[in-house]
């Protein structure tokens, strides 16, 4: 069987073309980018504004119960209400976009949400103490200690993002789903399994390069690094928060 | 509505399977995390691997789990055991991270009293600890009942019955009234399974009612 599937991924015949590994792990790194900036646009301005002014806390609980609805499900629903209303090719991408940056938002919402709420408020009254405005608070305090459950909530996004882009392909999307509905459909064992090794491998790949960028992104001060040189500032960033 | 009397039969059966499919995996997935999670938290080392190697298991989008699954455990491609395993597998893998925290939120001092009164290790976990982490545990277990109701109606794209046919048929019939039906009857079984942990999160913590 392993046989089956290792000449199946080593086939020339499956590197080529627009049918090819090379053009399904495109399309569906495009589909997913393209998603996570959407989501990412609607949902971490969002969540900026709900953390640091307090006010529209049930966005984001909404936005997190919609977690509870299939992403099957929707992707279906979407697709049976919105597809018939656009017409040509991209009546089987636009409402997988959709859906997939619908599912992306909440992780992205939640995670700037949770990220501004945890803010030490000693270090949010230090800053106003030294004279910075609201918006200077956010932008020099509150966005750069928050970073650290931002980045999971994008990273929990993209996860999200690209699994969901696989189940897509029963509505026609492309991309690396489509070697398993299709392998499914024809009952070819080797293609749904070369297929899903692509889409974990892939999967892998990217949350590996996400935690990367995490650590790229994320203040020394927050992550304990400059321990040996003074704990302070990592030790204010893990007291547990008292406020609310 | 119509619809709904008519196939009240189906709608059950399918519910009743995955309630099945979705929540035998959370019980067996809760019973290996404790002892993971323990493993975690006493030996600080073995945290960050646990954590880590766990994490990537999530990493794996659901419909590749379901179709690599039988390479591993041997089973037949359209066999509803992949979809029990691979729910098992997320299970873990979103609860040792819960449960090792938990039992690092219950506060030292509460453990050298229990030790200053008496108590030996292993009683002292399941009589002190493991309580105390309870709120935070079923906090991360109402997460993965959530997650794994909606994860097991894919199971659907590779022939396991369960509310997801109900999606699955409805798009491919163009057929509204079902596809609804699937969408409301998962999001109701979330919310039964949501309600029962925190039901149940309550009864195992009465000291968290008493003197509010």
């Amino acid at each position: 069987m392993i046989d089956n599937i290792l000449g199946w991924l080593t086939d020339p015949v499956q590197w080529s073309g627009p049918d090819g590994i090379p053009a399904r792990v495109t399309q569906h790194l495009g589909y997913s980018v393209v998603t996570l900036l959407v989501a990412a646009v609607i949902a971490i301005p969002l969540g900026l504004l709900v953390g640091h002014t307090g006010r529209g806390r049930f966005l984001v609980s909404m936005a997190n119960s919609l977690r509870a609805v299939p992403s099957l499900g929707l992707l279906f629903a979407i697709s049976l209400w919105v597809g018939p209303k656009i017409h040509g090719s991209l009546a089987f991408v636009i409402p997988s976009i959709i859906v997939l940056v619908l599912l992306a938002i909440p992780p992205i919402l939640s995670g700037t949400y949770a990220g501004i709420e945890g803010v030490d408020p000693a270090a949010r009254d230090a800053a106003k103490g030294m004279g910075m405005r609201g918006s200077e608070v956010l932008r020099v305090v509150e966005l750069p200690c928050a970073l650290p459950l931002l980045m999971s909530g994008l990273r929990s996004a993209a996860l999200q993002v690209i699994a969901t882009a696989t189940i897509a392909s029963s509505v026609s999307l492309g991309g690396l789903g489509r070697y398993l509905i299709d392998g499914v459909a024809s009952n070819q064992y080797e293609v749904m399994a070369g297929g899903a090794m692509l889409v974990a491998g892939l999967a892998l790949l990217v949350d590996l390069l996400m935690a990367g960028l995490q650590r790229a992104v994320v203040s020394p001060g927050l992550t304990g690094k400059f321990r040996h040189s003074g704990a302070v500032a990592s030790d204010i960033a893990s007291q547990p928060s008292t406020s609310s | 509505m119509s619809w709904v009397l008519d196939h009240i039969g189906e709608i059950l059966s399918l519910a009743g399977q995955h309630a099945y499919l979705a929540g035998v995996p959370l019980l067996v997935g809760l019973l290996l995390a404790l002892p993971l999670g323990w493993l975690a938290r006493r030996y600080p080392r073995l945290y960050p691997p646990l954590i880590v190697g766990t994490g990537l298991l999530y990493t794996i989008p659901s419909l590749a789990l379901f179709i690599l699954l039988p390479l591993v455990i041997g089973t037949r491609v359209l066999d509803p055991t992949n979809v029990l395993v691979a729910m098992t597998i997320y299970t873990v893998a979103l609860l040792v991270r819960t449960v090792a925290d938990g039992l690092g939120s219950v506060p030292e001092v509460v453990n050298q009293a229990a030790t200053a009164m008496g108590y030996r290790r292993v009683a002292r976990f399941f009589t002190v600890e493991l309580p105390l982490a309870v709120p935070v545990i079923a906090a991360g277990l109402r997460v993965a009942a959530v997650s794994n109701v909606s994860i097991v109606s894919v199971a659907s794209l590779v022939g396991v019955s369960q509310l997801g046919y109900f999606l699955t048929d409805g798009y491919q019939r163009g057929f509204a009234t079902e596809l609804v039906v699937g969408i409301v009857s998962c999001v109701v079984l979330a919310l039964v399974f949501d309600g029962l942990i925190v039901l149940a999160g309550r009864v195992m913590t009465p000291w968290q009612r008493v003197g509010r």
